[in-house]
């Protein structure tokens, strides 16, 4: 039976589906394997990729995701939109658009913007296939590989993947309770100096951070803004969560203090009306701006026409700040009872942020707990999370998780919570017992209502 | 056609099954495919197939659960048979069986968590790093991927290793690190197939994750053994039958300097576009769609053999 029953290289040219796949050898690997791109082999983790998939279980209490709640959006408005531009628009609606977006819907971003007190020229917007799209053009147009990049640690997941593909060189710089640390920024870009090196970029979510759920402070955005400027540096403004304020006093964007020079500003519908529609925007000056036109129309010519005619129609209802409000109402409670859910669940070693805004939290366990390995125990207590490693380019934030609570019931946050508690605490448990350590290091006291000091460097 | 499950290896089962599924379909069987879940017994009972054939990895589907519930619906399933399953799932069990046999397989301990909990085992672990030096090797004793796999290179590194083994399974392994070459040996019906070599890059040599990702891992088939194979097939043969495998199998070796040592056995290996038995089986001129019939083949025989055998 083992004589060859096939020789190899004589099969028939396979046709249907199902034979193109069963033919695939493992020389046809090797073949590929040749041929990919060295960035391919920046790709994440497999185990970890099998892991977030089975996240989307529905026994699984998923608080991994980054999903704003869609629900409530009024289907019998969604529908009245959608009939009206059919009626009055179908042959414009189905058709290409420009590439830098149309004016309509141009008016509506801002309008959004000058909510954050903010008021770009239109010709300084270019309307993208959702908030990712404009981080993928920035990155298509300014990075080489080898580029020194700088974001934060942690940074938003989704960033890692795009700036990697375009071979950059990821550098990351920690944050505190006040955000970036603006004083490591300007002595890593002098150590980048000194070895004849800038950076491209300053990637920054300074608002309701994701990850990291800190908001940078008044006074560091003066000072990111006036550091850019010294030194000529772009910053990469990521603002998608910044209407979603519970408490607190907003400060004003970089795009804003800068006026537009040296940041570059990137904005979403995602998450203030729906992620489906894949509407987002950047602003940035001229001489860049005609680079990532370019770059846009290589990538997908025009984002989608229906998605833009829809926000021109849901704007014009002018009922959007409500539907706004009523999400930060929703938000809010929820944002409270994961805040609840962890004073009572998670043990004293534990830290986390406590957000005044936006989607997440960054809770960090002590360093012996690697979050990966937590939660393939998680999992089988059917509760989710993000593992702190994915939003690191350098192996760094190993005990950190990220926590979701936009998606979730109240009762859910709080089951969730509890049960990633329980694992937790049999981890520290088990360590204890394993390392005859039985005295309890507890973390500073957390005081109730403050922002916990922002982990540092993971010392993985 | 099995696939799927709840388990941590469920992407890569589908891939399997998918896999399988196209080339039973392409041979004119009519495929059932079922995604393993509480449903399964009911599925199984309504639509009687005439051989299952079991694409699942890791626990639930390769530990003998799912081999036990054919046994008694009567079924014939193809890869080995409940005692195999449950001695190869469990690296620790799979370790006794090859010491009894005389299998050479590198110097281990193994704990359970209430070892830890309740009976002061930590005791035991400066004595355990002394006897088997390190580096050492620490992973769950169940499972079959690169999930929880950690090398510690000093005792600090252990306690923090220990603990990522046991967020996979109550039980775990630390066995010696052993340096050498590393090589898949698989078989089909008790005979091995040509050997396939992984090369990991230089940077990833500590890292198991590697090993399943195309392009950080370079695969070599058939390896050059040079004077050892002889050796190397040996040593699968007798961990084939040691643990009593049936139908097909895949035996990872290291090949060090003191000849073979045997790692740990997969009942039912990756099916996969980019697994290492198709590639073994495809170096030794079979098809893959061959490989399927063959293992149905087997299935279907060994279940007549056992009807024969039953009485009267």
């Amino acid at each position: 039976m083992t004589e060859p029953s096939e020789r190899p290289g004589s099969a028939p040219i396979p046709t249907t589906r199902s034979q193109r796949r069963s033919h695939t050898r493992a020389r046809d690997l090797v073949r590929y394997a040749d041929l990919f791109a060295d960035r391919t082999k920046v790709m994440r983790s497999s185990a970890m990729r099998d892991l977030m998939e089975i996240t989307a279980r529905p026994e699984v209490i998923s608080l991994a995701g980054g999903l704003p709640d869609t629900s409530t959006f009024p289907p019998q408005s969604f529908a009245a939109q959608m009939t009206r531009i059919a009626q009055e628009s179908s042959a414009e609606a189905l058709q290409y658009g420009p590439t830098e977006g149309f004016e309509r819907t141009k008016d509506c971003i801002r309008e959004v913007m000058r909510a954050e007190g903010m008021d770009p020229d239109p010709d300084d917007i270019i309307i993208t296939t959702g908030g990712q799209q404009a981080i993928d053009l920035v990155a298509k147009i300014l990075i080489n590989p080898g580029d020194p990049v700088i974001c934060e640690g942690p940074t938003y997941p989704g960033a890692v993947p795009v700036f990697c593909a375009y071979e950059a060189d990821v550098h990351q710089i920690e944050m505190d309770e006040e955000g970036l640390r603006v004083d490591l920024l300007a002595e890593k870009v002098d150590r980048l100096e000194r070895e004849g090196r800038r950076p491209k970029f300053i990637y920054t979510v300074p608002t309701f951070h994701n990850p990291g759920g800190v908001t940078m402070s008044a006074e560091r955005r003066a000072q990111l803004v006036a550091l850019a400027r010294e030194r000529e540096l772009l910053v990469i403004e990521d603002n998608p969560y910044g209407l979603l304020r519970y408490e607190g006093q907003a400060s004003d964007p970089l795009y804003k203090l800068d006026g537009g020079d040296y940041v570059i500003y990137l904005g979403t519908f995602s998450k203030i009306l729906s992620p489906g529609i894949r509407l987002g925007w950047l602003c940035a000056p001229p001489p860049v701006m005609e680079k990532v036109v370019l770059g846009k129309q290589a990538s997908d010519l025009c984002t989608s026409t229906l998605a833009q005619y829809f926000v021109a129609e849901y704007f014009g209802e002018g009922r959007w700040r409500e539907y706004i409000h009523d999400l930060c109402s929703i938000y809010r409670r929820r944002r409270d009872a994961m805040l609840d859910a962890l004073r009572r669940h998670f043990p004293e070693e534990a830290t986390w942020t406590e957000p005044e805004g936006g989607l997440f939290l960054w809770a960090t366990l002590p360093s012996y707990i690697d979050t990966t390995d937590l939660l393939a125990k998680a999992l089988r207590e059917n509760v989710a999370f993000v593992p702190g490693a994915a939003a690191f380019v350098d192996g760094r934030g190993g005990s950190s998780m990220r926590l979701n609570f936009s998606n979730s019931s109240e009762e859910e946050l709080h089951e969730g919570i509890e049960r990633i508690g329980n694992v937790v605490a049999e981890q520290v448990e088990l360590y204890r017992s394993i390392t005859g350590e039985h005295e309890v290091q507890p973390a500073p006291p957390a005081e109730p209502g403050s922002v916990l000091p922002f982990p540092p460097r993971d010392d993985r | 056609m099995l696939k799927g499950g709840r388990g941590l290896e469920r992407q890569v089962s589908l891939r399997s099954g998918a896999r399988v599924e196209d080339a039973l379909g392409s041979l004119g069987h009519d495929v059932i495919p079922i995604d393993v879940g509480a449903g399964l017994v009911a599925k199984l009972k309504a639509e009687r197939p005439d051989v299952a054939f079991i694409a699942l990895h890791g626990v639930g589907g390769e530990d003998g659960t799912v081999q036990e519930l054919l046994e008694i619906l009567r079924i014939p399933y193809t890869g080995p048979g409940v005692r195999a399953c449950m001695r190869s799932i469990d690296k620790v069990a799979a370790k006794h069986e090859l010491r009894a046999a005389e299998v050479p397989t590198p110097d281990f301990a193994a704990f359970n968590a209430l070892a830890f909990r309740e009976l002061g085992a930590a005791e035991t672990l400066e004595q355990i790093e002394a006897t088997l030096g390190f580096p050492l090797v620490i992973k769950p004793a169940a499972g079959g991927s690169s999930l929880g796999v950690r090398f510690a290179a000093s005792a600090d590194e252990v306690p923090q290793a220990l603990v990522a083994a046991f967020s996979y399974d109550d039980r775990v392994l630390i066995e010696r690190h052993v340096e050498g070459r590393e090589l898949a040996v698989s078989l089909l019906s008790g005979i091995t197939l040509p050997a396939v070599e992984a090369k990991p890059r230089e940077e990833d040599r500590f890292s198991y994750e590697a090993r399943y990702e195309i392009g950080r891992t370079e695969y070599i088939c058939p390896a050059d053994l040079g004077a050892a194979e002889g050796l190397v097939i040996d040593a699968a043969l007798r961990t084939w039958d040691a643990l009593g495998f049936d139908g097909f199998g895949r035996v990872d070796i290291i090949l060090g300097e003191d000849g073979p040592q045997v790692l740990e056995a997969n009942a039912i290996p990756g099916l996969t576009d980019t697994s290492l038995l198709p590639m073994a089986a495809e170096a030794a001129g079979i098809s893959f769609e061959r490989l399927c019939e063959r293992l149905i083949e087997l299935a279907l025989e060994r279940d007549g053999a056992r009807s024969m055998d039953a009485p009267a």
